[in-house]
């Protein structure tokens, strides 16, 4: 089998202000790496992550999408996380129905505690993702740049 | 089109030295609306501040991009300085090019290009921004301290001095928590109660105190200035307003078989009784577990006896609604189960246990009237062994993984008071650490050793054996000696490591402020803002936060009510502007957001639009109420017909960054 | 790192770091007394690398195996498991004679199975 190295995936991290972005903040301030490939993008709750969002990042060429929220029951909007469980589970399903392979979107709990889980999680998804290799599926060819 | 500013900041060499701060500036100036990009070492610094502000009003610019640390760090910072330049505040947008990439990544060139992809991403969201106003809400001026231990009367006596209305929630019948249970403290040894009742006293004198005892927080509502609390008053069938706490029904009642959980179970009460002498409030309480009237119905005795008819089987739980702008949590502390320690037969023998038994043994108003007496056969004990460090500083697996901060002092504290009190008695201590920082702390641990002979030994110990003629083997290792212990000992007690109350879960969920994975609330900064939770008009006292001793709580007591005072001093709060917005004319009047609202801030509302041929149409839309929407985004997604987003954080804001990234 | 320090660690699976240094595993062994180095020892000077000095001690065929320094190690560091990784280092080295033929009719007891006799002297004579 050959292994094209120089394969970069392109991941798109969507975390909540409260827990998961300050448990980014804390991987960073105990200087945990993690590739860099992962954007992430901060977003007040994992509720206000749209799933057109997520459609909309496949569709402009990512390769992986992972939600961060965070743990079930310490929602800073008591609710929003079940909110986002829900509707992702949905999303998924239907993504893995059109071809995206489960495995390139997650949802992840991260607390603002667990700098650690948040690295280990990002390495963890950017080798799945690395392994799948490129995305083709969803992906809009007139948005690419050539 | 914006005109967008760029700040790259070096923060010294936190991020100069993994990301060409130069190649960033110079990458984003390109990047379509930039008109100036420049880098900076310290963007936050008052030169740097000035920086952003010249080119502000240099350059007439609409919007700025900071590539510097987490914007949970500066952004505030940020927003200060466009502001005081003339721009709006939500103007700003930040990348944070520190945490996430200079301070995770080793490559720079790799760090680069993504310090280049984040800060497009920030350019590509500040060109959709739009200027917000934030609005303002009323403070109701009165507190909420949920639990009524000393850090709980503390901070409501510091706010009632300073002329707010401040409420005590108890579960228990009475105040004062964990410090009544006391006997002396430490380093000065004055008696606990002496120095505690007074000031119990006088919460329940205080014209702006309002005691809820054997009451518990039941549902919270609201947000900063303006919290709705239900409190559950449970029912103790005792009239609070008629009792005088006389007393006689305690003397009277013929359930005499009752664990006194004041005294750790150490003896027993009657089933209605009032904790301890200095009880504030001084009101009888009947315990339903154990009342035969409750039970079965016959009995009635307390009734008969009590001369003010304050007796009252019928009395059920009440609920009370109340308005408050600040809340402080003070929920305490409790002796961890030993279960789990079976190598110590806490639960085998009477005679192992824990410190907090050892007050009650010790105390005057305790079991034996203050003489130290074994729990098994009330004989004297002459030889004692200390334990430290049970279930503290254990791995994940076998206990809590942190050090329980007060046993070091409370236990150099129990042995001198024992070699004081009874010379004959031998008392060894068993340490890993003796860990004694504190204003006369060392000293005070030093004298236990010096003038009272205690004998310290550093090692743990691995077993305690009962045996058949009643006495302790304890077998524990001497490491500076490198020999194995056998003491034949009357008397163990063990240092249990100290966890928060049960109670607090439960309430951290209901107030969504965060916890740690040990149930210690989380503070807001953990140097620079101790007392505050990260939620919003959540304080924190106490041992709730992490394991305090006596004069650690009292300072942080203060600091809470320090916070909460500034807090209800003023009388409007801004609000968060990034709040949920309804395009009248898209929404279809569902109420699907009404649903997922977690706050309740959406309600619908009849509205008159022109229909065709100037007609006018009634509609039914979403309409949002700013000062209540907490902007959490929920509704947003749950909008069918696209009609609900979020200011600062809309939907086109949120795909250009997704564009940005992509890209 | 000394390779045989880290060929204990990894065959064990103790992480000698973790101990606080408390001595409960001492406090708590019951061949304490016939031992030259106590389990707190072996944890020590396996972080020391001193493992020359635990495999030619005695000290090593005295702990009985009954894992209460395991069981009751606040940390979780488990001696126990490393006493059983250098036990095993010794078992395993080349050319060494642990068991010499000759010394066999000296340790006979009756009650002793034959299996057992044969087991130890394949495992300690090589």
């Amino acid at each position: 089998m050959q292994v094209n190295t120089e394969f970069r995936p392109k991941i798109v991290a969507f975390c909540c202000n409260w827990c998961s972005y300050a448990g980014a903040d804390l991987a960073g301030t105990n200087r945990l790496q993690y590739p860099a490939d992962v954007k992430i993008i901060r977003v007040p709750c994992s509720c206000r992550v749209n799933p057109l969002f997520i459609l909309r990042a496949f569709q402009r060429g990512a390769d992986g999408v992972i939600l961060c929220g965070c743990h079930p029951g310490d929602c800073h909007y008591t609710t929003g996380n079940y909110y986002a469980r829900r509707r992702m589970t949905l999303l998924f399903s239907m993504l893995d129905f059109l071809g995206i392979e489960k495995e390139r979107t997650r949802v992840e709990w991260v607390s603002a505690a667990e700098g650690a889980k948040f690295a280990a999680t990002m390495n963890e998804f950017v080798e799945t993702v690395t392994k799948l290799g490129e995305n083709k599926r969803l992906e809009d060819l007139r948005c690419k740049k050539s | 089109m914006q005109r967008i500013g760029v700040f790259v900041c070096h923060c010294g060499t936190n991020i100069a030295a993994t990301v060409d701060v130069r190649a960033v500036a110079e990458a984003l100036q390109h990047e379509p609306g930039v008109v100036i990009s420049t880098e900076y070492q310290y963007m936050c610094s008052e030169a740097g501040q000035n920086l952003i502000k010249d080119a502000i009003r240099d350059h007439a610019l609409t919007g700025i991009v900071i590539c510097s640390c987490s914007p949970r760090m500066h952004e505030a910072t940020f927003r200060k300085t466009a502001a005081a330049a003339g721009l709006n505040p939500y103007m700003v947008e930040i990348a944070n090019i520190r945490e996430q990439v200079s301070w995770i990544h080793k490559d720079i060139p790799a760090a680069t290009e993504k310090a280049i992809v984040l800060g497009r991403a920030a350019i590509a969201k500040v060109h959709l921004n739009a200027p917000l106003k934030a609005g303002e809400s009323p403070v109701v001026k009165r507190a909420l301290v949920i639990g009524g231990g000393i850090a709980g009367i503390q901070t409501a006596l510091d706010i009632a001095d300073a002329g707010f209305e401040v409420d005590i929630v108890e579960k228990e019948p009475t105040i004062g928590g964990k410090m009544t249970q006391l006997d002396k403290t430490f380093p000065t040894l004055d008696c606990a109660a002496c120095i505690l009742t007074p000031k119990m006293v006088d919460c329940a004198q205080h014209e702006k105190i309002n005691i809820y005892s054997y009451s518990e927080v039941s549902e919270v509502k609201g947000f900063v200035g303006n919290f709705r609390v239900t409190i559950k008053k449970k029912a103790r069938y005792v009239d609070e307003l008629k009792c005088t706490g006389c007393g006689l029904c305690t003397e009277k009642c013929p359930q005499k078989k009752v664990p006194n959980a004041f005294n750790l179970g150490l003896d027993n009460r009657r089933a209605v009784y009032i904790p301890f002498a200095q009880a504030v409030p001084k009101v009888a309480t009947i315990d339903a577990d154990y009342c035969t009237m409750l039970k079965t119905g016959k009995c009635g005795v307390c009734a008969k006896v009590c001369t003010a008819g304050a007796i009252d089987y019928q009395q059920k739980d009440t609920f009370v609604e109340r308005e408050y702008g600040a809340i402080v949590v003070a929920t305490g502390f409790n002796p961890i189960k030993l279960d789990a320690y079976e190598e110590y037969a806490y639960s085998q023998s009477k005679d192992v246990i824990t410190s907090l038994e050892l007050e009650r043994l010790m105390n005057a108003a305790g079991p034996n009237g203050g003489t130290l007496l074994r729990p098994s056969d009330k004989t004297h004990p002459h030889t004692i062994v200390f334990v430290q460090c049970v279930g503290s500083r254990c791995d994940d697996s076998k206990g809590k993984s942190y050090c329980s901060k007060i046993c070091c002092m409370y236990t150099a504290k129990h042995a001198m008071l024992i070699r004081e009190k009874y010379p004959d008695t031998e008392v060894y201590v068993f340490y890993i650490d003796v860990r004694t920082p504190g204003k006369n702390f060392d000293e005070f641990y030093r004298r236990a050793v010096e003038e009272y002979g205690v004998h310290y030994i550093k090692g743990m110990v691995g077993k305690v054996l009962p045996e058949p003629d009643g006495t302790l083997t304890v077998r524990a290792s001497d490491l500076l000696s490198n020999e194995q212990l056998r003491i034949k000992a009357d008397l163990v007690v063990l240092a249990a490591a100290i966890e928060p109350d049960k109670s607090a879960r439960p309430l951290a969920t209901m107030l969504t402020a965060s916890m740690d994975t040990n149930d210690f609330f989380t503070e807001a900064h953990p140097k620079l803002r101790p007392v505050e939770s990260p939620t919003a008009g959540i304080f924190l006292s106490g041992a709730c936060q992490g394991p305090k001793d006596i004069p650690e709580t009292v300072s942080q007591a203060g600091a809470a009510a320090a916070k909460v005072i500034g807090l209800l001093a003023k009388d409007k709060l801004t609000c968060n502007p990034c709040v949920a917005k309804s395009d009248e004319l898209l929404c279809n009047g569902c109420s699907s957001c009404e649903k997922v609202c977690p706050y309740g801030a959406i309600t619908y509302v009849d509205k008159e639009f022109r229909g065709p041929n100037r007609t006018t149409l009634l509609r039914r839309v979403a309409s949002v109420n700013e000062a209540v929407c907490q902007g959490c985004g929920a509704c947003t997604v749950a909008c069918p017909s696209g009609a609900m987003d979020l200011k600062g954080f809309t939907n086109s804001q949120i795909m250009a960054e997704v564009d940005a990234i992509c890209k | 790192m000394d390779a045989r320090k880290e060929e204990i660690l990894r065959r064990s699976g103790v992480n000698v770091r973790k101990c606080m240094k408390c001595g409960k595993c001492s406090g708590t062994c019951p061949a304490y007394d016939e031992m030259e180095y106590h389990p707190h020892e072996f944890v020590a000077m396996v972080e020391k690398g001193e493992i020359d000095a635990l495999m030619q001690s005695p000290s090593l065929f005295k702990c009985l195996s009954c894992m209460a320094c395991i069981e009751r190690c606040p940390r979780d560091v488990a001696p126990g498991k490393l006493v059983e990784a250098i036990r095993l280092e010794v078992i395993r080295q080349q050319g060494m004679n642990h068991l010499k033929a000759d010394a066999i009719p000296a340790l006979l007891d009756d009650d002793l199975p034959q299996q057992a006799l044969m087991t130890a002297f394949r495992k300690y004579s090589k």
